[in-house]
């Protein structure tokens, strides 16, 4: 029992981590259709920057934290939002190029931060309290995974609240469904394009902080490796929905978790397998709907 | 074209080229819209009535001179074309099924308030529904958004590409009756196979063919006349099947 509520809330934790980085990806396929294979690259440059600058102003403590966690966010808006208006908007439409060009980016960038950084992982400290763990109904949890779930959950309802609530909300909703026609509305999209970049970069640069803590270290590779998993939960949540997304992260997560511990660390093969079995029954995803570009 | 009808045109298109996923399916179209009353865009299937709206509000790549009220808009991309003020309602709706009724009229609001009275007042049963999904309306409801949406601002233009496909007659009389009411302010170019909307509502008309126009003049003339038979394959006189 106490076994199964562990890899459930641990599983949950890491699943916070994926919806942090698909949550971006979902929308920015969804409303403009670019697969954006720099997106780990925003996570990891808020890693190093957020580690950075946490430790010059307190190392290892929660104020140190904060601070990291808002440099992470102010670091991936900055770096998507920069990527969007520099590199993607040129390319409106030309989608092969699209996904050129971010490959390329997420490529040159990891090699960038291997020669700034180094190519090892480099140990971080934390605050105590997230080394250590609680005692829930028999089953010891790691304290950071409460951070996980927290940051995850928050970034979901600001998320959802920006898109019920607010004009580019509505306008970000309705290119999803149907882009020309918000342009023949007279709306000029590109702002919203922006907008969604910035957001799913914020959310990715909050995830390379939390990622950092997670794995105890910063590694000009960690974006990369997150990014798979991240693609794989966007598709299984359907592209373009953000519910889906949350639900698919929490999904994939346990699943892998529970592989790795039951079925002797095949959580990446159970991943892939879950991936293909959605594929095959619904292929749009499990929320995902057909779209108009 | 005579030169009064120059000067009472609101939209006036020369050497009209445009084309789909690399074939050609608008060649050389050139005609002028009257700025008043309904100007019908008439052709058999597939003939690129709709590809015509489209290379007008540049959702489709275009060349030629097209010219709304004296300026050329040809080089504008779409969303500055209709900011521009005209207005599409395009052929099978296409409202946003996920957003209400309420959320569709908002996100066409492009000042502060918009048109709300003239919408209420035109289509009241769109009110009750505010909060319902747009994609669970009728085709009929959900074309009375896709109308209602155009008129949330004030339009210089209306484009109107077949407004009564595939609805029930007497919604097909509701929404020739909301037409009418709104040329009286706003000239409209009109996609319409419908030949009995077309005489209620049209003076003049325009007629496609394979690409290209091969006929202009007053709407009663043409559906009195062979001409009817001719481009459209059906018999003059006769309502449209
Ligand atoms: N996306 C597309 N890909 C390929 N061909 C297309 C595409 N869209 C339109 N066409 C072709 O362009 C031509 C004109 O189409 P268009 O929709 O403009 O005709 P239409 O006059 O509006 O027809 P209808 O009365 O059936 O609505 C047709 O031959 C059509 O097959
Ligand atoms: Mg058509």
């Amino acid at each position: 029992m106490s076994t199964i509520l562990l890899l459930l809330i641990t599983g949950v934790g890491l699943g916070a981590l994926y919806f942090l980085v698909a949550s971006g990806l979902s929308l920015i396929y969804g409303l403009m259709g670019v697969l954006n294979f720099a997106h780990g690259s925003f996570l990891t440059l808020a890693g190093f920057l957020g580690w950075e600058v946490g430790r010059r102003v307190s190392d290892g403590t929660w104020a140190g934290l904060l601070i990291g966690m808002l440099v992470g966010i102010a670091t991936g808006a900055i770096a998507a939002a920069i990527t969007e208006l520099v590199f993607i908007r040129k390319l409106y439409n030309r989608h092969i190029e699209q996904v050129l060009v971010t490959v390329g980016l997420g490529l040159a960038t990891v090699a960038l931060f291997e020669g700034i950084w180094g190519s090892d992982p480099i140990r971080i400290a934390k605050p105590a309290w997230l080394g250590q763990t609680t005692n829930i109904l028999g089953a010891n949890i790691p304290n950071d995974r409460w951070l996980l779930i927290g940051c995850a959950a928050l970034v979901l309802g600001l998320i959802v609240l920006f898109l019920k609530k607010t004009k580019y909300g509505l306008i970000i909703r309705a290119g999803v469904e149907n882009r020309t026609m918000v342009t023949a509305l007279g709306i000029d999209v590109r702002r919203a394009f922006t907008i969604v970049f910035a957001i799913g970069g914020a959310a990715a640069g909050l995830g390379g902080v939390l990622a950092s803590v997670y794995y105890g270290q910063v590694a000009a590779h960690q974006g990369t490796s997150l990014l798979i998993y991240a693609f794989i939960v966007t598709v299984i949540g359907g592209l373009g929905s953000l519910s889906g997304a949350a639900i698919a992260a929490v999904l994939v997560a346990v699943i892998q978790q529970f592989a790795n511990f039951y079925l002797g660390g095949t959580g990446d093969l159970a991943v892939v397998l879950a991936l293909a079995a959605v594929l095959l029954v619904k292929p749009t995803g499990l929320l995902g709907k057909k779209t108009t570009h | 074209m005579s030169e009064q009808q120059q000067d009472t045109a609101v939209l006036s298109v020369r050497g009209l080229f445009a084309s789909v996923a690399g074939q050609q399916v608008v060649e050389d179209v050139s005609f002028t819209v009257a700025d008043t009353g309904v100007t019908a865009l008439l052709g058999r299937n597939g003939v690129g009535k709709t590809s015509t709206i489209k290379a007008l509000l540049g959702i489709i790549d275009r060349t030629g001179e097209i010219t709304y009220r004296g300026s050329s808009i040809d080089k504008l991309p779409t969303h500055r074309v209709v900011q521009r003020g005209i207005g599409y309602v395009p052929e099978d709706r296409e409202v946003f099924g996920s957003l209400t009724v309420e959320e569709n009229l908002r996100l066409a609001i492009l000042g502060d308030s918009g048109n709300r009275e003239t919408v209420d007042r035109l289509f009241p049963e769109l009110r009750q529904r505010a909060k319902q999904q747009a994609g669970t309306l009728s085709g009929g409801q959900q074309q009375m958004v896709a109308l209602a949406r155009v008129l949330m601002e004030q339009r210089g233009l209306l484009l109107v590409d077949e407004p009564t496909k595939g609805l029930a007659p007497r919604i097909v009389t509701e929404v020739t009756e909301a037409l009418k009411a709104v040329a009286e302010k706003t000239p409209v170019l009109l996609v319409e196979q419908n030949l009995q909307v077309v005489r209620d509502l049209a003076h003049s008309v325009i007629v496609l063919s394979g690409g290209r126009v091969v006929h202009t003049g007053d709407a009663r003339e043409f559906l009195d006349s062979d001409l009817v038979h001719r481009y459209l394959g059906v018999t003059a006189g006769k309502d449209d099947a």
